[in-house]
């Protein structure tokens, strides 16, 4: 189990947030309401999504104050702190692409030669201005139209209906097309946390003495550029793209990975 | 020399690439998007702003629908056991933007909370408590207006002479939103038609008539208000009307040009009709 310990971490923290969620709709509990776009944690504080907040914005609508508000607690939270932890830690889509690429390295889908990388990774970023675009020139939150993040967090809430479909084509996306194809080169909630989050405190730091060069860690990494010291430097990893998973923590045998706190006076 | 100019136009040919298929891209979400929007048809929520700022306003956080369902009035008095709410989150096969909250007045109609508590829980601003508070600033559900109630009478039994005052009885604001209209029936020459009559200026478009009408279609049923109202257009202006006549005190004569004032009215009103 030792090679466990931050993958349970973080699907329990994912599906206990579901779980809450889901009981405020069921229940009435008053907990977490709402959703990932905007929630209420104890019935008090307002959360909101950075990047859904953006959108509506960008439409031309002037937002209520609990919604800014929410998106800047949101803001600070993993500007400081997480960084892009929403990605692995919370979003529920995560769970899925995580199935697909764990089926793909099972079902050996994950050589290079049936791996199609017709999509760059930086696609995402332009995705995400994209979608701000469309939110002006037609009037509603484009990405919120398709988002999977949001289809699936409100069909465990409120029901699925056709909404599955959604999921299971983001499945197969990453299965049988590109590897880690949505959290890593499409999705523009993921960008938009690698950008806000790319100054954050918390960060996976790499012993280069430790290291024996398995490189175990970069076959699980779902960014794995970011990894690119590995075995060559002993230092962060400060790339913004990092989702703080802490995958390549657990299949380390050699504890040349951890958790760390950034120091900004250290070169 | 060489080895920069290739560099340089793979460059900008890589660039043209995505600019291109972000072009692409932004055109079929564009599409989509625009596409998704048209759901003309949908009931929202007390407060809902106008559909159209309603879809830029809505985050789509489903705080409305949970507080709906999830209201102490919302116990089954027969079985005790709770009730599904009114509001709905679209979801994908719904054919309404995916995830704005609506209701179907046929499967569970608005109750009319007086505490509403399905507005107060907005943070975008999508439901304006303003819009359904009265002038001290209470909240006041008989000002919603989620929609208005109409009568096709030719499938309405009481049309037929047939004694029905099922959405009469059944509208939470008895004898305003829908009044009973007596007329002669000249078929037997001695039964009345007790006919029901939507008032506009007092239908909040709850649902509740259309739910209780006994016919097998409902003959009564509510549309988004831009659908079941017309409009004469301020160009006609009610001369026995002290205050419409206002309107038109400083009117200068105006001379319309376009192809009909070419003709006469009596002359174009009275040719023949093209098809």
């Amino acid at each position: 189990m030792k090679n466990m310990k931050y993958l349970l971490l973080r699907r329990v923290t994912q599906v206990t947030l579901l779980v809450l969620y889901f009981g405020a709709n069921a229940y009435g509990w008053h907990i977490v309401e709402g959703t990932f776009g905007s929630s209420l944690v104890f019935g008090v504080i307002p959360l909101a999504d950075p990047y859904t907040t953006l959108q509506v914005l960008a439409t031309g609508f002037v937002l209520g104050a609990d919604v800014l508000l929410g998106a800047l607690i949101i803001i600070l939270f993993y500007m400081i702190v997480g960084g892009r932890a929403f990605c692995s830690w919370v979003c529920p889509i995560n769970m899925v692409t995580d199935l697909a690429n764990w089926l793909r390295r099972k079902l050996d889908l994950d050589k290079e030669e049936v791996n199609y990388r017709f999509i760059k990774r930086r696609a995402r970023y332009w995705i995400m201005v994209l979608g701000l675009i469309v939110s002006a020139v037609v009037g509603v939150a484009a990405f919120e139209v398709l988002s999977p993040i949001t289809i699936m967090q409100r069909g465990i809430i409120f029901g699925f209906g056709a909404g599955i479909a959604v999921i299971v084509a983001i499945f197969l996306f990453d299965l049988f097309g590109v590897k880690n194809g949505w959290c890593g080169h499409l999705c523009p909630l993921g960008a938009s946390y690698s950008v806000i989050g790319a100054v954050s405190l918390i960060r996976v730091d790499h012993d280069h003495e430790a290291c024996t060069n398995c490189m175990k860690c970069k076959i699980v990494c779902p960014e794995n550029h970011v990894l690119y010291m590995v075995n060559k430097e002993s230092i962060m990893v400060t790339d913004g793209e990092c989702t703080n998973c802490g995958r390549c923590i657990d299949v380390c045998d050699d504890d040349a990975l951890g958790f760390s706190i950034r120091n900004f006076t250290k070169k | 020399m060489a080895d920069s100019n290739n560099n340089r136009r793979k460059f900008m040919a890589t660039t043209l690439q995505s600019v291109g298929l972000t072009a692409l891209g932004g055109l079929l979400w564009s599409g989509y998007s625009d596409e998704v929007k048209a759901s003309p048809l949908v009931l929202r929520p007390p407060g809902a702003i106008a559909e159209e700022d309603f879809l830029k306003a809505c985050i789509k956080c489903g705080l409305c629908a949970e507080a709906c369902v999830n209201r102490d009035s919302n116990i089954d008095r027969e079985t005790g056991k709770a009730r599904p709410g009114t509001l709905k989150m679209a979801k994908g096969g719904d054919h309404r933007m995916i995830g704005t909250p609506f209701f179907i007045p046929t499967e569970v109609p608005c109750y009319m909370c007086e505490d509403i508590p399905c507005v107060p829980v907005c943070p975008s601003g999508a439901l304006d408590q303003a819009s359904v508070s009265n002038e001290k600033g209470e909240l006041d559900i008989d000002k919603s207006r989620m929609g208005l109630a109409v009568v096709h009478k030719e499938s309405c039994i009481a049309f037929w002479g047939i004694q029905c005052d099922a959405c009469y009885r059944a509208c939470p604001l008895l004898d305003e939103a829908i009044t009973l209209e007596y007329a002669k029936n000249e078929r037997t020459g001695k039964h009345a038609f007790l006919l029901p009559v939507v008032q506009s200026d007092a239908c909040t478009g709850c649902g509740l008539c259309e739910i209780a009408c006994v016919t097998e279609e409902p003959a009564i049923f509510v549309l988004p208000i831009e659908y079941s109202t017309g409009k004469a257009g301020s160009h006609y202006v009610k001369g026995w009307d002290k205050k419409d006549q206002e309107r038109v005190k400083d009117a200068k004569e105006i001379k319309t040009k376009n192809i009909r004032s070419e003709k006469e009215a009596s002359d174009y009103l009275n040719m023949e009709v093209e098809y």
